[in-house]
C-alpha cells in the first residue's frame, strides 16, 4: 500500500490530476455555501458578458448567474459519475465474476450477451431509457450505469479467469473452502486493481454522457448542469459565448483530472503492465 | 464447408442482437409510466381517442403480453416501425430519409479519425520522448476529455463567427437547388468539415494514443531489429515493416468504438442542425415523440452492425493473416 502510494505521488501528472479533482470537489462542496441562491433564480442584467455588472462569469439569456452555475453543476456530475460507476461496477464485477468463475455454458451466454450489449450504440440508448422514463437523477444515473457496464464486466471476467487459474486458489478450493469464500477472500482481492483502475475511468466518461444527456435537454430539471447550461447556450452562441464557454470548461478540468488520475493509479497498482 | 458455417454464426448473432434490441424497446414502452398505447402515439396528449384505440388494435395492448411481444417482433421484422403521430408520416420512412446525411458524417468522421490516429500516433511514436511526442500526446489527452458539442460549439465560434470561413449549420446552402452536381457536392463539403472534425476529434485522440504504444512495441520487436541490422533504410522500416503491424490493435479499436461514434453522431448533429437521424433524434425527444425514438434505436443499432461487417473486412485487408487461418 505504502508503495502505491509513493509511486502515485511520484507522478506528476497524478499529482496535477489531483489538485484539479480537489477543484471540482472544493467546487461540488461550496457550491451552496459561496452562491447560497438557486442556480435557476434570476441574480442579474441578462446577456452580461464576464466583469460586467459584477457578475464574475456573465449571466445567461434570463439573467441567471454563470459562475453560480458552474459551481451547481459541479455537484451533479461529480455525483452522477460516482454513484453510476458504483452501479456500473457492482453489475459488471458481478456478471463478470460469475462467467469467469463459472465458466462452461454459464460463462459462453453471459460473454454473448456482453458483446451484444456493447454492439447498441450506447448513447442512443441511454437517450431512450431517459426519454421514456422521464429525466430525474435515478434514472440518469441508471441509464449511464446500464451503458457502461460492458467493458467492467469483460475486465472482471478476464481477470478472474487468470486469478482462478493460480495455485494459491486451487489450494484453496483442494481445502473445501466455498465458492463464495475463494471468490471474496482470494480471487477478488488479486483480481481487483485494473479494475479499480478502469472503473475511475469510467466515472470520466459517465461525466461526458451526463453532460450530453442533459445537454439534449434529458437532464434532471431540478438540478443545474454543465451540460444543460452549454445546450442553453447553443442557440445564443453569437450573442453570449460565455454562457457556453465556462461550463465547457468545467467538464473538461474535471474530466481531465479523473483521467490523469486513473492513468496514475494504474502505473501505482499495475506496475508490470503500465505503460512503457 | 466451414466458411458457410462461420457465416452462419455471423447471421445468427446478427439476428440474435436485433431481437435483443426489440425487447429492449418493448419493455422500455411497458416500464414507462402510464398507458403504453399513450406511448406509443407520443405523450402530451398530442393524440386523440381514435388514435389511441387505433394502436391498441394495432399492437394487441388488450392481449397478453406474450401476444404483445410477438405482434411487436413481427412489425419490426417487417421493417414497420410505427406512425409519428407527431410528424404524420411512417417513422420508417422518416429515418430512411435522413439515413444519408448521417452515413456522409459518421464515415467521414470514421476514416477522418483513422486516418488522423495512425499519423500522429505514428509521428508520436517515431519521436518517443522528444518534444513532438509530447507536444501530440498532450493535445490527444485534453481531446479526449473535451465533451464533443461543447467542441462543436467553440469551433464554430472561431472558424464561422470569428473568421467567418466555414458555416456554422446545415447540410448544403439554402441556394444549392440551382448548383450544378460538382457545386453541389463541394457545397456538402464545405459544410461537412466542422461537423465531421468534431465527431472525430475525440476518436483521433483515442487511436493517436492507441496507435503511439502500439508503434513503440513494434519498434522493439525481432522483425524489426532483423530489418535494422540488413541495414534497410529507417523509412522503408516503418512503411514495410511497422506501420501495419502497429495499426492492427487501432483497426480492431476503431470497430469497437462504432456504436459511440454514431452516439456522438447525436449530439453532434444537434449542434450542426445536420439533417441526419441525429437531428431527428434531438427533435423527437424534444418532442418526445417515442415511436421516432424507439425505431432511431433499432436503426442505428443496425447500423453499428453493418459498419462492424465493414471493418471485419478491413482487418482482413490489413492483415492478411486472418483470411487464412
Amino acid at each position: 500500500m505504502k508503495d502505491v502510494v509513493k509511486t502515485f505521488l511520484g507522478r506528476p501528472t497524478g499529482i496535477a490530476g489531483l489538485l484539479l479533482l480537489a477543484i471540482s470537489c472544493l467546487m461540488a462542496v461550496s457550491a451552496p455555501i459561496l452562491y447560497p441562491a438557486s442556480p435557476w433564480e434570476m441574480s442579474g442584467i441578462p446577456f452580461s458578458a464576464p466583469g460586467e455588472n459584477g457578475m464574475l462569469l456573465g449571466t445567461d439569456t434570463l439573467g441567471r448567474d454563470i459562475a453560480s452555475g458552474v459551481m451547481h453543476g459541479a455537484r451533479v456530475s461529480l455525483l452522477i459519475g460516482i454513484v453510476s460507476t458504483l452501479a456500473a461496477l457492482f453489475v459488471g464485477v458481478l456478471l463478470g465474476c460469475v462467467a469467469g468463475y463459472a465458466g462452461g455454458t454459464v460463462d459462453t451466454v453471459i460473454v454473448r450477451f456482453t458483446e451484444i450489449f456493447q454492439t447498441i450504440p450506447s448513447f442512443v440508448l441511454a437517450i431512450l431509457f431517459v426519454a421514456i422514463l422521464s429525466p430525474s437523477l435515478g434514472t440518469i444515473i441508471v441509464a449511464i450505469a446500464l451503458v457502461s457496464w460492458p467493458p467492467l464486466a469483460r475486465l472482471a471476467r478476464a481477470q478472474v479467469m487468470s486469478v482462478t487459474q493460480r495455485e494459491f486458489v486451487q489450494a484453496a478450493r483442494c481445502q473445501g473452502q466455498s465458492p463464495l469464500s475463494v471468490m471474496f477472500r482470494h480471487v477478488l482481492p488479486n483480481a481487483i486493481s485494473p479494475i479499480i483502475v478502469t472503473g475511475s475511468l469510467t466515472v470520466a466518461s459517465a461525466i461526458l454522457i451526463e453532460a450530453a444527456l442533459s445537454f439534449m435537454g434529458l437532464g434532471d430539471p431540478n438540478h443545474m448542469s454543465w451540460g444543460y447550461m452549454i445546450g442553453a447556450g447553443r442557440t445564443v452562441i453569437r450573442q453570449a459565448w460565455w454562457m457556453s464557454f465556462f461550463p465547457g470548461i468545467a467538464i473538461l478540468v474535471t474530466v481531465v483530472a479523473i483521467n490523469l488520475v486513473g492513468e496514475a493509479l494504474n502505473d501505482a497498482l499495475n506496475p508490470r503492465i503500465s505503460r512503457s | 464447408m466451414e466458411i458457410l458455417l462461420r457465416i452462419g454464426f455471423r447471421i445468427a448473432g446478427i439476428v440474435l442482437t436485433i431481437f435483443l434490441i426489440a425487447v429492449i424497446n418493448f419493455t422500455l414502452v411497458n416500464a414507462a409510466p402510464g398507458d403504453p398505447a399513450a406511448v406509443m402515439a407520443g405523450q402530451s396528449g398530442a393524440a386523440d381517442e381514435t388514435f389511441l384505440k387505433q394502436i391498441r388494435a394495432e399492437y394487441g395492448l388488450d392481449k397478453p403480453w406474450p401476444v404483445q411481444l410477438g405482434t411487436y417482433l413481427l412489425k419490426v421484422a417487417q421493417f414497420d416501425l410505427g406512425y409519428s403521430f407527431r410528424q404524420r408520416q411512417e417513422v420508417s420512412d422518416l429515418i430512411l430519409e435522413r439515413l444519408g446525411p448521417t452515413l456522409v458524417l459518421t464515415l467521414s468522421a470514421f476514416f477522418l479519425s483513422l486516418i488522423g490516429g495512425v499519423f500522429f500516433g505514428a509521428l508520436a511514436g517515431r519521436r518517443h520522448g522528444k518534444w513532438s511526442d509530447v507536444a501530440i500526446s498532450m493535445v490527444a489527452l485534453l481531446l479526449y476529455a473535451t465533451p464533443v458539442f461543447w467542441l462543436g460549439l467553440m469551433l464554430v465560434l472561431v472558424f464561422s463567427i470569428q473568421f467567418e470561413w466555414l458555416p456554422a449549420f446545415g447540410y448544403v446552402d439554402i441556394r444549392a437547388s440551382g448548383f450544378s452536381a460538382w457545386n453541389y457536392a463541394l457545397d456538402v463539403a464545405r459544410h461537412l468539415i466542422l461537423p465531421a472534425v468534431t465527431l472525430s476529434a475525440i476518436y483521433m485522440a483515442v487511436y493517436t494514443r492507441l496507435m503511439r504504444s502500439s508503434l513503440i512495441e513494434v519498434s522493439q520487436e525481432d522483425h524489426v531489429k532483423t530489418a535494422r541490422a540488413k541495414g534497410v533504410a529507417e523509412g522503408a522500416i516503418l512503411r514495410r515493416h511497422m506501420l501495419r503491424n502497429a495499426a492492427l490493435p487501432v483497426v480492431t479499436m476503431a470497430g469497437m468504438q462504432v456504436g459511440a461514434l454514431i452516439g456522438g453522431a447525436v449530439v453532434v448533429e444537434t449542434v450542426f442542425s445536420w439533417p441526419g437521424l441525429g437531428r431527428l433524434t434531438f427533435d423527437a425527444v424534444t418532442q418526445r415523440d417515442y415511436p421516432v425514438l424507439l425505431g432511431l434505436f433499432l436503426v442505428m443499432s443496425i447500423l453499428v452492425i453493418a459498419v462492424n461487417l465493414l471493418t471485419d473486412l478491413i482487418y482482413r485487408l490489413v492483415d492478411p493473416r486472418i483470411a487464412t487461418q
